[in-house]
């Protein structure tokens, strides 16, 4: 089994050492980035103190010698952010610096998105996400975007004031296997429960996954509209996401 | 000084108004409507909500305008009655107020973030937006102006505050939004109930405190945390627990009795002005009333 030692990057060294603490996290990010490459950590260093710029040109290089656009996305922008996603959860970092490591992800992204679709390389799933009708409020729904597409997903956001047609649509149109809904309303939390039941009615229930999240939302509220999951947070969602799409890790 | 501080500073403890969404939620306001619309088509409504609020105590109560700001009402199609709907959201609450009772006016936030804090709004645009409201809620008499429900201190928040102040002569109360996450309480862009205080205290707001989010026992704890980090007043508006679904429907849990059986301990941790927020009503201000104040209204 690896150690923290084996960890080829001083600064991603101490920061699993600072920040990690739930022992199966630390063990399985020792693991990740002990076998990841010396120039690849150094992107996702540049992810985790959200430096854009640098992540921007790392990637860059790293794509020009000839590392593959998806070792470089998992061992380096992903594994930069699965990092970010622990500290924010446990409120080590906040919203402000969670944008901030999402732009350098995406600047880094951007690079090696074109090379997986040319070469037909699927995302882990796409991924429709929205507010639910009546309801304007998407901070949360925005942070839950950037660290699924942190963490591998395709992401169709529908934005805000959805209605269940439009989630339905979204879901045919893109041949998406998972629904995202938010509401930060008390009021408009009931129609994630109308919306789940339109999805019912146009026979299409099963052919998604759907999971809810947004402050009001409880997982007792989620499994009696019929949802599939409740995330609690923008982590929690990512978490969630993977195991409905039946990835583990 | 203003009448309402001078109110604060002779030591009595306030009691404001409960909650305005959940009174309008029940009094015709479509789930995703738009509440400050009321303001022109019901204003029946928005000012039987004041006297409901008067008669049960309070010797305050907030404006109809928590989403009064150009960048929420252009989401409706109202962003060229900014003026209009803030001005109406006091002279109705002004057209029921007792003597020597406030009205204080609502700002809620933007729903944006800053591009300094990492999103794209930028700050001179909000500046302006939040001098905008501003002078709506001045022009319709408002007392001071209550700035809340706010998550980022030095930015958005100390923003508006430098915009109610530089475009009014009105106080202004100013009051944060805290989550219990595992390492304690936090603002969603991290300041912790100290350091907060300071930073509102140094942005010059007359009032300080903290609104909705969490339940009462938390709330005790931000009080008392802020209590040791400023010596402005403290103002809280604290929601009726953390809202669960009964039979398809959303309950607050905690009872008017429950909640101020509590509030002597938020006022004991320091709270100068107490009142509700969601799902708090006019009972609920009849309860705080009835205990701080031993049944005289």
């Amino acid at each position: 089994m690896a150690e923290l030692a084996d960890i080829p990057n001083e600064f991603i060294k101490n920061e699993v050492d600072e920040f990690v603490e739930r022992e199966d996290e630390r063990a399985e990010l020792i693991e990740l980035y002990s076998q990841s490459a010396p120039h690849l950590l150094e992107i996702g260093a540049a992810i985790i103190s959200g430096r854009n710029e640098d992540a921007d040109r790392l990637t860059v290089e790293a794509l020009e010698r000839g590392t593959g656009a998806l070792e470089v996305m998992d061992d380096g922008l992903i594994a930069g952010m699965a990092l970010v996603g622990i500290k924010f959860r446990e409120n080590f970092i906040f919203v402000p610096e969670v944008l901030a490591c999402a732009r350098a992800m995406k600047a880094g992204m951007v690079h090696i998105e074109p090379i997986l679709s040319a070469s037909g390389i699927e995302p882990l799933a796409k991924v429709i996400m929205g507010t639910v009708k009546g309801d304007l409020h998407d901070i949360g729904k925005n942070l839950c975007i950037m660290l699924l597409r942190g963490a591998g997903f395709e992401v169709i956001d529908l934005g805000v004031d959805t209605s269940a047609d439009e989630f339905i649509d979204a879901v045919e149109e893109h041949d998406a296997t998972l629904v995202g809904m938010s509401a930060l309303l008390t009021t408009t939390m009931p129609n994630m429960g109308r919306t789940i039941d339109a999805f019912i009615d146009a026979d299409v229930r099963d052919d998604v996954k759907i999971m809810v999240g947004g402050a009001p939302v409880t997982p007792e509220f989620a499994d009696e509209m019929g949802a599939d999951a409740y995330g609690d947070n923008a982590v929690e969602c990512v978490e969630v996401a993977k195991r409905l799409v039946g990835v583990t890790g | 000084m203003s009448a309402f501080l001078d109110r604060i500073a002779r030591g009595d403890v306030l009691i404001s108004d409960g909650a305005t969404g959940t009174y309008l939620q029940q009094n015709g306001l479509e789930p995703g409507g738009c509440p400050e619309e009321f303001n022109s088509d019901h204003p029946e409504v928005i000012r039987g909500m004041a006297e409901a609020y008067f008669s049960a105590g309070s010797d305050m109560v907030e404006t109809n305008s928590f989403g009064g700001s150009r960048y929420m009402l252009a989401k409706y199609g109202h962003g060229e009655r900014v003026e209009e709907l803030n001005r109406l959201a006091g002279e109705l609450a002004r057209s029921v107020a007792p003597e020597g009772s406030f009205v204080l006016g609502s700002i809620g936030p933007t729903g944006e973030i800053l591009a300094e804090k990492g999103g794209t709004a930028d700050s001179d645009e909000m500046y302006g937006v939040f001098q905008e409201q501003a002078r709506g809620l001045a022009a319709g008499g408002v007392d001071a102006v209550c700035i809340e429900t706010m998550s980022d201190v030095t930015g958005e928040l100390s923003l508006a505050i430098r915009a109610v102040k530089d475009s009014t002569d009105l106080p202004v109360v100013a009051t944060l939004c805290f989550d219990r996450g595992p390492r304690g309480l936090f603002t969603m862009m991290g300041d912790t109930p100290q350091s907060a205080a300071e930073a509102l205290t140094e942005a010059g707001a007359d009032v300080v405190g903290s609104n909705c989010g969490i339940a009462i026992g938390d709330m005790i704890d931000v009080i008392g945390a802020m209590r040791q980090a400023t010596d402005r007043p403290i103002l809280t508006h604290v929601n009726a627990g953390i809202p669960r679904i009964e039979a398809g429907e959303i309950v607050y849990p905690d009872s008017p009795d429950f909640m101020a059986e509590q509030m002597e301990r938020v006022v004991a941790a320091g709270a100068n002005v107490i009142g509700g927020c969601c799902g708090t009503g006019p009972e609920h201000v009849r309860a705080f009333v009835s205990r701080l104040r031993g049944g005289a209204a």
